[in-house]
């Protein structure tokens, strides 16, 4: 295949649908034009420029960053470890219990809610049972209600549950005060990860579970099976939203939690100090805590593009 | 069927039995209403003197005190070292959380009947939103006895609320400060002014020089122009003195008052000044658009001599700066403008919020009011940056010449203190039109327009 046109290969290759060219071709050849590519590559230029600056500005010495702006750099090279290591070494606890606290709420905050999710969205799309709309509507208007209107009765009913039940929060919480964070992430995701995986698994077609039927599977053979392994991208684009969501929260974390569960965004809100003054830390701060996210994105964004796109334009 | 009759039953037993279980932790868990026993473990220790008052509240050995502050690393070190006392003497241990969302987090957890065991609230407007909800708990008596012994009246005024006694003071900091450079200013033959006039006087001259004599900065995010309120709340408190200024900060006198019109066109005739202003930055406008932390550094490069920060803008000064009296930076004392008010000082601190009754904690509420801790919080800030109005407290035993200076005008008989006006005034006005109206004065709008703008939202 030459590079001199590619379009012809595409088409060759489509050769089984007659007629008009279809949508998708011409998209792709309006988007391949060399105007478009230079566009894109603007734009990305133009986008990454202040994760650049950020970046340059994390190894400029404190002198510099707060009298002078990061372009300087160039002119001016110095270059120091010293707010990383300001960063990772600067606080009475170590950087690392406040990474560890982070994964310990991020993975159950973001298992718990996928598992509960999948299994409500089979129940809504493949099982009938009364009221089976009626909850599915209630569940999808559940999105509009604001986290921050639940903030004080959650913690209220985790401060005094009913039914003389465990606190979980307060000085004696058990499982040292996560318990709140995963139940509240997992309760704020749920309303989007149902209805998410609900449309996606809606457009897998009803032969395949009816086929499946005959051949003497239960629900739970089906939802294995057949459902599982379909849900694969689904899951996985969800997983990611819910990950960066939860990595990233700092509301709930301090909210909910204590200064023993506090995680990495707890820090970084602080690493500035009382008034401020420290605000050069900041930007090697958020490089550290963008390591995880970064990881997790780049080594599942090909499942996040493809259930992005199976949610939605599916025919 | 049969068999998913049993499974379906199974289930239930399992979540009821679960629930037993749940239930069955939770009624082993209610504590509180403890007597006094045993003898406090600091009998006999020679650490331990000066602390008696501790010896009324017996052997609290292995209770825990929850501590909730916006103080946050690495200013937060100093405070726990200081408590090592506490639990020498004791045998509690008070545990730290800091947060910078302090005062939004605080009214989340009391509202919920989650709040830690002691705050220590940076404002007395705050304390009062906070005994309003009846969660807080009154000082004992002998943390009463001891703001009257080490603090004074003042102060008592700002830890109570409808007459009752609830916070004690806790750390200050001195806002009626202006820094300068004590070489540029013996290389040019200036002299630190004594009097207002002086000052202006000294600006004028300093201006024919070709430099700004002043800088400054209010920008500060969502609180942009709180650096302006305490330059016009420091003028007035000189121009008309302490009482006009209670009545200011009450409400009794509306907040468009002549007096208040007349003491922000003073602060006008430097701040709105482009011969005085932005030295090393910019014109006025840029006055608002710079980081309050920036607005002095221009002193060190000598293009700027003048800025009017608080104490604590110590820390602002990059690390290798020399803050004393003949060093690269200091500050002297905001001149009065007569005799007849004293000497003025405008201020900030902290006030130790209980929410619980419990022998430890009133404890330690004790041992946070006593001289005895404020010279071991001394002890403990090596690097400075930390006073108290605490008389007990040897100026000695501070770390920083601005911290000893800070110390000597809260301890000075002549000092009139008053709180930080916008601290104290309800929320909408001390934390909202009030910042807004004066970074809008600063970029052009009237005296008498900021002013009746911000009457017109004080709430009814």
């Amino acid at each position: 295949m030459t590079a001199t046109n590619p379009d012809v290969a595409e088409l060759g290759a489509q050769g089984a649908a007659p007629g008009p060219e279809p949508v998708s071709t011409s998209a792709r050849k309006a988007l391949s034009s060399p105007w478009a590519s230079l566009a894109a590559i603007v734009i990305a230029v133009v986008w990454t420029i202040p994760t650049l600056g950020l970046f340059i500005t994390s190894f400029r010495p404190e002198s510099d960053i707060t009298s002078s702006g990061w372009w300087t750099f160039f002119t001016n090279p110095t270059v120091t470890w010293s707010n990383y290591d300001e960063v990772l070494h600067g606080s009475d606890t170590n950087l690392v219990t406040y990474f560890v606290n982070s994964l310990v709420i991020t993975i159950p905050a973001v298992i718990i809610p996928i598992s509960l999710a999948t299994l409500a969205a089979y129940a809504f799309v493949w099982m009938k049972f009364p009221g089976r709309d009626f909850l599915f509507v209630a569940i999808f208007a559940l999105q509009i209600v604001p986290i921050q209107v639940t903030l004080i009765p959650l913690l209220k009913l985790y401060v005094h549950p009913p039914l003389n039940l465990v606190p979980l929060a307060g000085p004696d919480a058990p499982g040292g005060g996560f318990y709140t964070l995963w139940l509240s992430h997992t309760i704020f995701a749920l309303p989007l990860a149902i209805y998410l995986l609900h449309n996606f698994m809606s457009q897998i077609p009803g032969e395949l579970i009816e086929s499946a039927r005959v051949d003497g599977a239960g629900h739970v053979q089906i939802f294995t099976r057949i459902m599982l392994p379909l849900m694969a991208p689904a899951i996985a684009a969800f997983g990611i939203l819910q990950f960066l969501w939860v990595w990233n929260d700092l509301l709930v974390a301090i909210t909910f939690g204590g200064p023993n569960t506090f995680p990495l965004t707890a820090r970084l809100a602080e690493l500035s100090g009382t008034r401020g003054s420290d605000w050069f830390l900041l930007s090697a701060g958020a490089f550290v805590a963008l390591v995880v996210p970064l990881i997790v994105f780049v080594s599942l964004q090909r499942y996040f593009v493809r259930g992005l796109l199976a949610g939605s334009v599916k025919g | 069927m049969r068999s998913r009759n049993t499974r379906r039953g199974l289930a239930v037993a399992a979540a009821l039995a679960t629930g037993l279980v749940l239930a069955g932790c939770a009624s082993s868990d209610s504590g509180g209403g403890d007597a006094v026993s045993g003898t406090w473990p600091g009998d006999g220790k020679a650490e331990c003197k000066g602390l008696e008052q501790l010896a009324d509240f017996g052997d609290l050995s292995g209770k825990e005190i929850s501590v909730y502050t916006s103080i946050v690393a690495p200013e937060d070190k100093p405070h726990i070292d200081s408590w090592k006392l506490f639990t020498t003497c004791t045998g509690a241990t008070p545990k730290y959380e800091g947060s910078k969302e302090f005062e939004t987090q605080l009214k989340v957890r009391v509202q919920a009947g989650n709040p830690p065991d002691i705050a220590y609230v940076p404002q007395p407007g705050l304390l009062q939103t906070l005994v309003g909800t009846g969660k807080v708990v009154e000082a004992p008596s002998q943390v009463s006895d001891n703001t009257d012994k080490w603090f004074g009246e003042d102060w008592k005024a700002y830890g109570s609320v409808d007459g009752k006694f609830y916070a004690a003071p806790l750390g200050a900091n001195v806002k009626s400060f202006v820094w300068y450079s004590p070489k540029m200013f013996s290389d040019n033959g200036w002299d630190v002014p004594k009097t207002w006039d002086d000052m202006l006087a000294l600006s004028d001259k300093i201006a024919a020089t070709g430099i700004k004599p002043w800088c400054a900065g209010i920008e500060s995010g969502e609180a942009t122009g709180w650096p302006a309120t305490d330059w016009l709340e420091d003028v007035l408190l000189r121009s008309a003195g302490p009482d006009v200024y209670d009545q200011w900060v009450s409400h009794d006198i509306p907040f468009n008052d002549p007096k208040v019109a007349d003491a922000l066109d003073e602060v006008g005739g430097i701040l709105k000044n482009d011969k005085y202003v932005n030295g090393g930055i910019g014109d006025v406008s840029s006055i608002a658009t710079t980081a309050f932390q920036d607005g002095g550094l221009p002193i060190l490069d000598g293009k700027c001599a003048m800025h009017r920060q608080a104490s604590f803008y110590a820390a602002n000064w990059p690390e290798g700066t020399d803050v004393s009296e003949n060093g690269d930076v200091f500050a002297f004392y905001l001149p009065t403008m007569s005799e007849e008010f004293g000497n003025p000082v405008l201020g900030g601190g902290e006030f130790v919020t209980a929410f619980s009754d419990r022998p430890e904690v009133q404890a330690f509420q004790t041992y946070l009011s006593t001289d005895v801790w404020a010279n071991e919080k001394a002890k403990a800030s090596p690097n400075g940056g930390w006073v108290s109005a605490n008389k007990g407290l040897d100026i000695n035993n501070l770390a920083s010449p601005i911290d000893q200076l800070s110390g000597e005008i809260l301890q000075d008989p002549n000092a009139v203190f008053r709180f930080d006006g916008s601290d104290q005034m309800p929320a909408e006005v001390g934390a909202g039109s009030f910042w807004k109206e004066m970074t809008n004065w600063i970029t052009g709008e009237s005296t008498k327009d900021a002013l009746d703008n911000i009457e017109s939202s004080w709430p009814s």
